[in-house]
């Protein structure tokens, strides 16, 4: 082999290396940066107070955010979940392509587009005000599609033999589909679910305008009342001229991450679980 | 004998419910359709919804601002506080009203082309280089940190861009470009702050760097043995197995995934808006200079434009939204054009987790 060549294979494979570098060291110095920024202010009162002015705690924001991803994942995963079996298991296939094409064109509308719908519809329009039900609203029609996609998935990568088996029994299609197709479908259903806790989590441009905020803790009602959200924090805290604010800025950035990690581990969960389940099928 | 009786009246009795269930059953499939087809079409109608709602909106700003708004550099609320108004093409604006939003289209269009061209390739090689030269393990921290990055929220980013990398680059990168390649135009000159647009560029590659990255591994795994054994067989080496055997394999699906996060990095907002510098109404004379984008702009003048008695600012940042919408979506459709040419895989679709 010519020198020239056995150069240049070394050369390139230097090169990704390095690309490999730019990918970890990111993602090190992201995390890093925010602990060291956040560690000397962190006190676990944070978690029990509420903000206050330009400083406080995170309490209205952790809870706020909980209230608003939960209730985007029961909202759009209702939704999701039903377009997805239908996707899967009831559609014709000329319509299902239509639909799955116009699900992919929202999942692909930018969020703030969805922000600037919400707030003059919404909260201007319809009179809700800065509200729960606003927030959650927009948040879940960004996470819909992605969740009928994930649930679609699911239940498509069930071999047919599955389905020939509960028309051969003579099952009626609904006890077939909640029987025998629900069981192997639900671990990836549920880690679908899980990811979009986090993409929800970490939204903010649908929120600012349509969620509002506020240092009250989660409201009792749905409309006209805002509601906090940790994005916020991160966002609105950076921006004010004082160092207490920044600390806190970088605690709920702290927060987030530390969130994210969760819901990280307990998707990861689920996978090994549904892949447990697709060795099974596939034996 | 009575036990044979017994079998058989339970079974009679078994079929009687079955029966019984019979209708029940063939309501709740009937039931279960429905539920399921407004689950799938929520979305369509949900979509038109949106799109109908900002071409209504944008309407009046259309109709005001013509081409002017694709090509003005100006983006002025007018004086608000004269009750004098001005028409033109029968819509009302505030005295001296002026809506081009070509440094936000610049801005937008520039900051995610500068994050492709620095993305895509650091994401391809380190893709490349996990699944063919390094030992597996070595995939456990490259797919962690992929996980991790698609999952970091976007203010996360937007507050590193700001504290750590911005200062970081003003401070120990961008000068030095700026003298060593400065004879390039656009690289060269003033180099601020560290808040512009060569930063909102950097922080935008590392936010697709997840996509391109996950689905170019996940495409190299798929390459089969064979071809690139094949090759390496036949005297080639590592790199030149990788550029003429395994990446001309995955190219459509690679492809797919830059056009998504080419989609992503239009669209973002809270990470542009934290460290992009907030220019208004100017285009930068180099690379670092402050820039603004569509997304960033409709959040920063939202709230103001509300103050607008008219309506119209209101109805411009609705033509913004729309522009940008028909920017992703005509993107997304070139995307599947080309590939259906191509004959690759399908377009990976999500957010990018």
């Amino acid at each position: 082999m010519s020198l020239s060549r056995r150069l240049s294979d070394a050369l390139v494979w230097a090169l990704c290396g390095l690309a490999l570098l730019l990918v970890i060291i990111p993602t090190v110095d992201i995390i890093v940066g925010i602990v060291v920024q956040s560690a000397p202010s962190w006190s676990w009162k944070l978690l029990t107070t509420p903000t206050h002015g330009v400083a406080g705690g995170l309490q209205n924001a952790i809870l706020g955010t909980i209230v608003l991803i939960v209730g985007t994942v029961v909202v759009a995963g209702f939704v999701g979940v039903l377009g997805g079996i239908y996707l899967a298991e009831l559609s014709g296939q000329r319509t299902g392509a239509l639909l799955r094409f116009f699900s992919e064109v929202l999942a692909g509308i930018p969020s703030i587009v969805i922000g600037y719908v919400g707030y003059v519809a919404l909260v201007i329009t319809l009179g809700w005000g800065f509200s729960m039900l606003a927030g959650v609203l927009a948040l879940s029609i960004m996470i819909m599609p992605y969740i009928m996609k994930t649930t679609e998935a699911s239940f498509r990568q069930i071999p047919n033999t599955y389905r020939e088996a509960y028309v051969a029994l003579g099952l009626p299609r609904v006890v077939g589909l909640q029987k025998v197709l629900l069981p192997p479908a639900i671990p990836g259903v549920l880690t679908g679910l899980v990811v979009a806790l986090a993409i929800a989590m970490g939204e903010t441009a649908p929120l600012i305008y349509t969620a509002g905020w506020t240092n009250a803790l989660p409201p009792h009602q749905l409309t006209h009342q805002p509601i906090a959200y940790l994005t916020y924090v991160v966002w609105a805290y950076t921006n004010q001229p004082f160092a207490q604010s920044h600390a806190l800025a970088n605690s709920a950035a702290l927060s987030l991450i530390i969130l994210l990690l969760v819901l990280i581990l307990a998707s990861r969960l689920m996978s090994w679980q549904s892949r447990r389940f697709t060795t099974r099928m596939q034996a | 004998m009575r036990r044979e009786s017994a079998a058989e009246s339970g079974s009679l009795v078994k079929a009687a419910t079955t029966a019984r269930e019979l209708g029940v059953v063939l309501m709740l499939d009937r039931a279960l359709v429905a539920a399921g087809w407004i689950g799938a079409v929520l979305p369509t109608v949900v979509l038109l919804l949106i799109v109908v709602f900002l071409v209504h909106s944008a309407f009046s700003s259309v109709l005001y601002n013509g081409l002017h708004f694709l090509t003005g550099t100006e983006w002025n609320l007018g004086n608000l506080y004269v009750s004098t108004t001005t028409v033109r093409n029968g819509v009302k604006a505030a005295q001296g009203a002026s809506y081009g939003a070509l440094p936000l289209i610049l801005g937008t269009l520039l900051s995610s082309i500068i994050a492709l061209v620095i993305g895509v390739p650091i994401a391809v090689a380190s893709a490349l280089v996990i699944v063919e030269r390094l030992p597996r393990g070595w995939s456990v921290p490259f797919s962690v940190a992929l996980e991790l990055l698609a999952g970091f929220p976007s203010v996360v980013y937007g507050l590193w861009g700001l504290i750590v990398l911005g200062p970081f680059l003003a401070h120990h990168i961008y000068p030095t470009v700026a003298r060593v390649l400065g004879f390039i135009p656009f690289l060269g000159g003033q180099t601020g702050s560290g808040l512009g647009l060569l930063t909102s560029g950097i922080v935008l590659a590392v936010m697709i760097i997840p996509i391109v990255a996950a689905t170019t591994r996940d495409l190299l795994a798929q390459v089969p043995p064979p071809t690139r054994e094949g090759a390496l067989a036949l005297g080639f080496t590592g790199w030149e197995a990788a550029r003429l055997v395994s990446l001309p394999w995955i190219r459509a699906g690679v492809f797919g995934a830059c056009i998504l996060g080419w989609a992503r990095a239009l669209g973002e907002t809270m990470a542009v808006l934290m460290v992009s510098g907030s220019a208004a109404n100017t285009i930068p004379s180099n690379i670092y200079g402050p820039v603004s984008t569509i997304a960033a702009t409709i959040v920063a003048l939202l709230d103001s434009a509300l103050t607008d008695p008219t309506g119209l600012a209101q109805s411009a940042l609705a033509e913004a939204g729309l522009l940008l919408f028909l920017i992703t979506f005509g993107s997304n459709i070139l995307a599947r054009v080309i590939l259906r040419r191509a004959g690759g895989t399908a377009l990976p679709v999500g957010r990018g987790i």
